[in-house]
Formats: C-alpha cells, sequence, structure tokens
C-alpha cells in the first residue's frame, strides 16, 4: 500500500542543529528501510506553542513528507515516542485530499475553457397578494 | 434562526393559492434577513462563506493565519451562524483546527501563550 504521509513534530528549542540533522536522518533511514520513499523534509524553524509541552514553551518544528505504508507511520510514531527530545508529534495522510484538490482544480481548468453558459433568468414574478 | 418558525406557519396556511412562487421568499428570512411583516429594524447583510467566495480549496491545519479568523479568544470554533461559513467548509475548517491543537499551533482554551 502507498499512500502519502506527513508527520509533523516538534523538537525542544535548545537542540543542536547537527542532532536535529541526525534525527532526521535517523527517520529517513526507517522510511527507506521499511520500503518507503521520503519526499520532502522541511525545518520550519523555532515557534512560539499555543499552550505550555512539557513545560516548554517554544519549539522547534520539523515537517516530513513521505510515501509508505501504514505501519510505517506505527514505527515511526514508536520511534518519535522513544527519542527524548521529541516534545510532540502529529501524523496526517494527505494523499487523498491532495487527490480531491486535484479534481476540482481539473474541473476549474475544464469550466475556463469553455465559455460560461448563459445564466437562467430567474423568475422574478411577484407572488399575488392573495389572502386565504 | 428560532425565528423562522413564525413565517413558515404562516406559509403552510396560505399553500393551497399560489404557494409555489411564495417560496423563494421563503428561503429569504434564513439567510437575508429582509423585514418580514414581524418588522426587523435593521437589515443585516447575508453572510456569505468565505471559502467559496475567495475559492479557497485547502483548508490546511498549517494555515494557521486562516484558521485563526475562526477561532475565538478563548480558542473555541467560531459557529456557523456568526461567520457564515458554508457546512461543508465548516466541516473542513473545524477538523483542520482540530489538527492544530493537537500539535500545538492553536490553544484548546485561551489566547495562544
Amino acid at each position: 500500500m502507498n499512500r502519502t504521509y506527513e508527520l509533523m513534530f516538534i523538537v525542544r528549542p535548545d537542540m543542536p542543529e547537527e542532532e536535529q540533522d541526525k534525527l532526521i536522518s535517523y527517520l529517513e533511514n526507517a522510511v527507506t528501510t521499511s520500503g518507503g520513499q521520503v519526499k520532502n523534509v522541511e525545518k520550519m524553524g523555532k515557534r512560539r506553542l499555543a499552550y505550555t509541552v512539557r513545560k516548554f514553551h517554544d519549539g522547534l518544528y520539523i515537517l516530513l513528507t513521505f510515501q509508505g505504508s501504514g505501519g510505517l507511520v506505527h514505527e515511526l510514531e514508536r520511534r518519535l515516542r522513544v527519542n527524548e527530545p521529541v516534545i510532540k508529534f502529529l501524523s496526517v495522510r494527505i494523499d487523498e485530499e491532495q487527490k480531491r484538490l486535484d479534481k476540482i482544480k481539473a474541473i476549474r481548468d475544464s469550466k475556463r475553457k469553455v465559455p460560461p453558459a448563459p445564466a437562467t433568468p430567474e423568475p422574478a414574478g411577484e407572488a399575488p397578494a392573495v389572502t386565504a | 434562526m428560532a425565528d423562522e418558525t413564525r413565517p413558515t406557519s404562516g406559509e403552510g396556511q396560505s399553500s393551497g393559492g399560489g404557494g409555489g412562487e411564495r417560496r423563494p421568499q421563503r428561503s429569504g428570512p434564513g439567510g437575508g434577513r429582509e423585514g418580514g411583516p414581524g418588522g426587523r429594524k435593521y437589515f443585516r447583510r447575508k453572510k456569505v462563506c468565505k471559502f467559496c467566495t475567495e475559492k479557497i480549496d485547502s483548508i490546511n491545519y498549517k494555515d494557521v493565519r486562516l484558521l485563526a479568523q475562526f477561532v475565538a479568544e478563548s480558542g473555541k470554533i467560531v459557529p456557523r451562524r456568526l461567520t457564515g461559513v458554508c457546512t461543508p467548509h465548516q466541516r473542513r475548517l473545524s477538523s483542520a483546527i482540530k489538527l492544530a491543537r493537537n500539535i500545538a499551533l492553536l490553544p484548546f482554551a485561551g489566547r495562544a501563550a
């Protein structure tokens, strides 16, 4: 089963850059070994958290997009859970939403080529004041 | 919307004669709020769905700036009747807000500290 997932996780703000890279490559490794494919890694930088998590007010957000099976998500989440500097994570399946967006886009493009059909005139007839 | 029941009951009585043409008028008070026989003092502009008018297709949980417009100061999701968002979009919006809360992008309660 090949599905696209997005894994967003937050690490503690005082985590050094090289250790972040180490963690990312560790996760990428897990993806590739189980037959998945890493599509994109994005470091979203330091952000203020909306609420305190493990006594932290800030966090470094990292976004990992990959293809793989559901079991792989399970494995990645397990790895994040045992990783001490990771304070929060969220994995979301995105391929179905992407499919929906592509469909909407296709419909919109096809509509643009064809000139819009003349709108049917609304019957603006006044209701006769009939008292029952 | 509770005041909608009054015109509806009146509609039912007169449906015998020319009820078909009256139907569009009946849908008016739901959104348009034009002063009916009850006499609404001021006219409220009909609210339209932001996502439909601006053609925003994707409601992503990462788009905090967009989602924050539909979250009250207390952290609650603002109901449809106040924002005018249509039902399909409100459904997507609320699930996006809930995801954003889980990853600490939006607060569960209170302002983002």
